[in-house]
């Protein structure tokens, strides 16, 4: 079971009473006292031209100065030409790695003279603080918890991971032409669900963060931190910031009558039509921040004596995914491609009551050939 | 007479087909028995007949070398064996043996074309009963040569 | 270790299981019977699987094929196809094997307790079928009582490829009972039907809004007899089948298993046919 994070304001907007100030050369500060609570810091940094996510020691590592260009098939950082910590929009990857390691053992065991005997892992949980939650990315760790925590079975590594984790929003105040958000009603700002919530100003000279307590965890990392209340005029320009991401986002993806449009069309013509672009390099799969099909895999050493279960990431896009003795069900790339949209859009409706989209671009960026699921939605 | 008329008109086979239509394919039928192990007819020979069985078992097969006889069908009770009557050379493409004592009626060939090249109505007739057990049994033959219980392929829930 | 320590859920460990007897039943298929270490009772549905673990070879989704009314063994019918249950094939009797389970949905034994049932079976596609038929044959005074019919149709590749042959004669001569199979070709000292299984089912037992039909074989064939079924005036919604897919976590969080929307391992394997009539239709779902 995962903690409660019981929130300090059911406001949508940022109210002055919560909200505090936290000036931006403070930041360090933020980290000293997150390590003090225990929490080993994972943040956005800037390494092999693109923002990836690792544990950071100060906020010096953070990705100061960078921002995003993006488009189908297109990431490249450039300077923001300002000195804003989060100017950059979304990186290639997303927290389900800290959630979900790609890879981790299950349990190893012992074989000998015919029986054998299990010893499951106990490594406790990592205690992570995420800083720089984007709202859709919060959104897609709210959509994972609903397929690794449900009923009957609720992940052991999942659950422990994410009841450990501390969620600190960093509110968008740009968006990206792959963005689309706002359609999957994941952002862009981040209304609940976070510990704690940073929106980052940059006023002429004034370089501050209006930050807000989403939950008894953030308030405590915060109250370390001892600072002063947000002023009415902080708190106008941190909205004012937030406006500006709405504002540019210019991708939306019609989702009225889609999920039926895609189960009840199999043999659209459209499929074929990707799949002549597609190159099923399963680049989607990787980078979007809900795909969590995963493999088990047993192994053993030599001797046979040592045997271990291991589990990591998959992705439909594989060949051999839906082998059955006999063949793959799925072999051609259209029918995985079909597999892999129809689940995200449709089939998670079914499955878990939510979409599986959160409408952070990642897959239009991050496909080679540049395919647009907002796009292709359209023409069935 | 009358009797096989009756027994004619009560198997299902001929169940639906109108009075004058039953006196002209009786006119040409003859009520049977076989004992189990003999050959009903050969591959090869003239197809002089066809039959309906009322009780019993028979085998369809071919004769494979070095492999012995290949049941690839049975027909029982109640269902109808050959259409080879139909259509020239009329001649038999297997062999059928009865499986365990037979009693079957059998309908002079020969008879039956004159009656059905005379009487259109009846060719008709009598092509609509056969066509839908040939189209039954051609189907099914489909589906097993697909050997869906053969070696590479499973048969169970969640196998590997 | 306490619970709170395990990083591993209990649903993916595999407990230790006995193997307390093998039998060759046909050239590919095998039965094993098992005992847990310790005794305690086990219970499934009828058409439930479980994963079964060869120790440093893998694991694989094997359908329960023994008495549900049985709790303290478990039986399982196994056709060696691939490297992980010719592993099995290899175990002996004494030696031991993982487990985890049981998984999944199981045939409708609620609803076929008043009802007229047709059980149709398709090579290995029995094994699954046998937990359910164990308990109508548990029942068959009582259901003879009530005038309900059991009807079993059977279809393999040859004799020599039939499961259960002694049993399916027992069961055959249970009140209320028809046991009908069939082969897809013999040689000429098989006295019994060749043919396909369809061929054997010429009319439904009973009264159609009293019937309820479960089948268990390769999807062809399912989707024939489906079509039978419903030809000789079943209604969808009363048959049965039981669907199969490449089974990995068996809790329905890795994703291997979908099916269109739905888990395998979740939503099925046992499905009624309305639901899985819109799949069925459509070429790599």
């Amino acid at each position: 079971m995962i903690e409660t994070r019981a929130p300090l304001t059911a406001d949508s907007h940022m109210a002055q009473s919560e909200a505090l100030h936290l000036p931006a050369n403070r930041l360090d500060d933020l980290f000293v006292a997150l390590r003090a609570e225990g929490y080993t810091v994972v943040g956005p940094t800037a390494r092999e031209g693109a923002i990836v996510y690792d544990e950071l020691e100060s906020a010096a590592e953070l990705p100061r100065g960078w921002t995003d260009r993006q488009s189908p098939g297109h990431y490249r950082l450039e300077r923001s030409g300002d000195d804003a910590y989060f100017a950059y929009v979304l990186g290639p990857q997303a927290w389900k790695k800290f959630l979900f390691p790609p890879r981790h053992r299950l349990w190893s065991a012992k074989i000998a003279d015919g029986r054998f005997e299990v010893v499951a892992e106990t490594a406790a949980a990592p205690r992570y603080a995420f800083l720089g939650v984007r709202a859709c990315e919060l959104k897609a760790i709210e959509t994972q918890d609903r397929v690794f925590l449900r009923d009957p079975a609720p992940d052991s590594v999942y659950a422990a991971r994410r009841a450990a984790a501390l969620v600190i929003v960093v509110q968008c105040t740009r968006a990206a032409p792959t963005c689309f958000c706002t359609s999957m009603d994941a952002g862009p700002r981040a209304e609940s669900g976070f510990d704690l919530a940073l929106t980052e100003v940059l006023d002429g000279a004034a370089h501050y963060f209006v930050v807000a307590s989403g939950s008894a965890r953030g308030a405590s990392v915060v109250e370390a931190l001892a600072l002063r209340a947000a002023s009415a005029a902080e708190c106008t320009a941190a909205t004012a910031a937030e406006a500006q991401a709405v504002a540019q986002i210019e991708r939306h993806l019609d989702t009225r009558g889609l999920k039926a449009k895609l189960q009840s069309q199999p043999e659209h013509p459209n499929w074929a039509a990707i799949a002549e672009r597609c190159l099923g390099c399963a680049n989607c799969t990787l980078v979007c921040p809900t795909c969590f099909c995963n493999t088990i895999e047993d192994t053993t050493d030599l001797t046979g004596e040592h045997a271990e279960r291991w589990r990591r990431m998959d992705s439909c896009f594989t060949f051999d995914f839906s082998y059955l003795h006999g063949g793959s069900v799925r072999q051609s790339t259209a029918a995985r491609y079909r597999h892999w949209l129809t689940h995200k859009l449709a089939g998670w409706w079914d499955q878990f009551g939510s979409s599986g989209c959160v409408g952070c671009g990642r897959c239009i960026s991050w496909c080679p050939v540049g395919i647009d699921i907002t796009e292709e939605a359209r023409k069935f | 007479m009358e009797d096989l008329g009756r027994l004619i008109r009560t198997h299902p086979f001929f169940a639906d087909l109108a009075p004058r239509h039953l006196e002209l394919v009786v006119g040409c039928a003859a009520n049977r028995r076989l004992a189990a192990g003999q050959m009903l007819f050969q591959e090869g020979a003239p197809a002089d007949h066809f039959f309906l069985l009322r009780e019993g078992r028979v085998a369809l097969e071919l004769n494979v070398p070095q492999r012995g006889p290949f049941v690839f069908e049975t027909i029982d009770d109640d269902e109808v064996l050959g259409w080879s009557w139909l259509l020239p050379p009329y001649r038999w493409h297997f062999d059928a043996r009865a499986v365990s004592n037979l009693r079957y009626f059998a309908f002079d060939a020969k008879c039956l074309r004159g009656k059905m090249e005379a009487d259109h109505e009846l060719g008709y007739v009598l092509m609509r009963h056969f066509l839908p057990v040939i189209v039954d049994r051609l189907q099914a033959t489909r589906i097993r040569m697909l050997d869906l219980f053969g070696a590479a392929r499973g048969a169970q829930a969640g196998h590997v | 270790m306490s619970e709170a320590a395990r990083a591993c859920a209990p649903s993916l460990l595999p407990e230790a299981w006995t193997i307390r007897s093998r039998r060759d039943d046909t050239a590919d298929t095998f039965t094993l019977v098992l005992e847990r270490g310790g005794g305690a009772p086990f219970s499934f549905a009828p058409g439930q699987f479980n994963m079964l673990y060869a120790p440093g070879v893998g694991e694989m989704a094997i359908s329960i094929s023994g008495d549900p009314a049985e709790h303290t063994s478990l039986t399982h019918t196994i056709r060696a196809v691939g490297a992980g249950t010719r592993a099995l094939l290899r175990r002996e009797p004494g030696m031991q094997l993982g487990l985890r389970g049981p998984f999944g949905s199981g045939w409708p034994m609620a609803l076929a307790a008043d009802r007229h049932v047709v059980l149709v079976a398709g090579g290995i596609g029995l094994a699954p079928l046998r937990p359910a038929i164990l308990a109508l044959a548990a029942a068959a005074e009582a259901r003879a009582a009530a005038g309900l019919c059991t009807a079993i149709y059977c279809g393999a590749r040859s004799p020599a490829d039939l499961l259960y042959g002694a049993e399916l004669e027992t069961w055959a001569r249970l009140p209320g009972f028809t046991v009908r199979v069939t082969v897809d070709h013999a040689g000429a000292d098989w006295q019994g039907a060749v043919g396909l299984v369809t061929g054997l089912m010429k009319a439904l037992p009973g009264d159609p809004a009293r019937t309820l039909a479960m089948s268990c074989g390769p999807e062809v064939m399912m989707r024939v007899v489906a079509a039978r079924l419903v030809a000789l005036g079943l209604d969808e919604a009363s048959v049965y089948l039981s669907a199969e897919r490449n089974m990995k976590c068996a809790v329905g969080s890795c994703g291997h298993c979908q099916y269109g929307p739905l888990f395998v391992c979740r939503d099925g394997p046992v499905l009624p046919y309305p639901r899985l009539a819109p799949l069925l239709r459509v070429r790599e779902i």
